[in-house]
């Protein structure tokens, strides 16, 4: 045919080079932020189960207290004397004044323990404390 | 002149699958790390005073609570079950909105029992919020602003008290 226009043919691809880039920055971002800070628990301990638990919307106010099977107790790294709680404790409110204490209690223990690191917590003016709990379904 | 001829050959590695490679690594990363969220029973204590000096409350305005080693449950001189716990809870506060609630356990209870109570209490005063919200806003707790959750709060505040275990010879 006579009347075929004349068409322009332009270059259709989408440059895919740089791809492999950007995803590698994906995966870059993902494996630095999901890096979560943990500690070597040292304690061995089961969680109690409740059914009106709340999830804790800010990790970031948490501070983690062990209390394992044998009742020793743990703050960060290192396992403490009850006596001693109440001076990390303290050190961590002041860092950070809205500290929550997010308790990790063996559902075997007596409260007789879980009291006295109580009292240790209000001593040291670490008031918010959270008993850390499964969801019962 | 010994010029060798070379024989020029294309030498590229061919790239066009590093981006698949990339992402089965984001893949694997993401479906690895598990974000766990933290549960459980958010409680604020009161602050220490060193010499505790009595405070008085009236007979009436009070529900004790004492838990045992065995997981035996008082409330007011009343052995409960603990599931009962909450239903009682819940009349006794509608009764009387000045209520507190004094929950006391001997050094020797398990945590897992005082747990169990202290579940008890809170959804007692979950379903009583819960109510007060649908009555007020007409709309369930989990959807209420925040200005709404602060009067909830005001209206219904949590008076648990935790008093100290007694010793048992």
């Amino acid at each position: 045919m006579k009347f075929q226009k004349k068409r322009a043919n332009p270059q259709q691809e989408i440059p895919t080079a740089s791809m492999p880039d950007i995803i590698f920055m994906l995966l870059i971002f993902f494996m630095v932020t999901t890096v979560l800070r943990e500690y070597d628990v040292l304690v061995k301990y089961e969680l109690p189960e409740a059914i009106s638990v709340e999830k804790i919307e800010n990790k970031r106010l948490l501070s983690y207290i062990w209390i394992g099977n044998d009742e020793r107790i743990q703050i960060d790294d290192s396992i403490l004397p009850v006596d001693e709680v109440m001076n990390v404790a303290y050190y961590k409110r002041l860092g950070n004044p809205n500290v929550i204490m997010s308790l990790h209690i063996d559902k075997g223990s007596r409260m007789g323990v879980v009291h006295d690191v109580q009292q240790q917590l209000r001593r040291a003016d670490a008031l918010r404390i959270n008993y850390s709990a499964l969801r019962k379904l | 002149m010994f010029l060798k001829r070379r024989i020029s050959r294309e030498a590229v590695i061919p790239s066009s699958s590093l981006a698949d490679i990339a992402f089965l690594l984001l893949i694997f990363f993401l479906v690895t790390t598990t974000i766990d969220v933290d549960t459980g029973i958010s409680l604020v204590m009161p602050p220490w005073i060193e010499d505790v000096e009595q405070v008085k409350v009236k007979s009436e305005n009070i529900a004790n609570i004492l838990v045992d080693e065995n997981g035996d449950c008082l409330l007011d001189d009343e052995v409960v079950s603990i599931p009962m716990l909450k239903d009682i809870i819940i009349k006794k506060i509608k009764a009387n909105d000045k209520l507190i609630i004094s929950l006391k356990t001997v050094r020797d209870t398990p945590y897992r029992i005082y747990i169990d109570v202290l579940d008890e209490l809170k959804q007692a005063y979950n379903e009583l919020r819960e109510e007060y919200s649908f009555s007020k806003f007409g709309k369930p707790l989990d959807q209420v602003t925040e200005a709404e959750m602060k009067e909830i709060r005001k209206a219904i505040p949590q008076r648990i008290s935790l008093a100290e275990p007694e010793k048992v010879d």
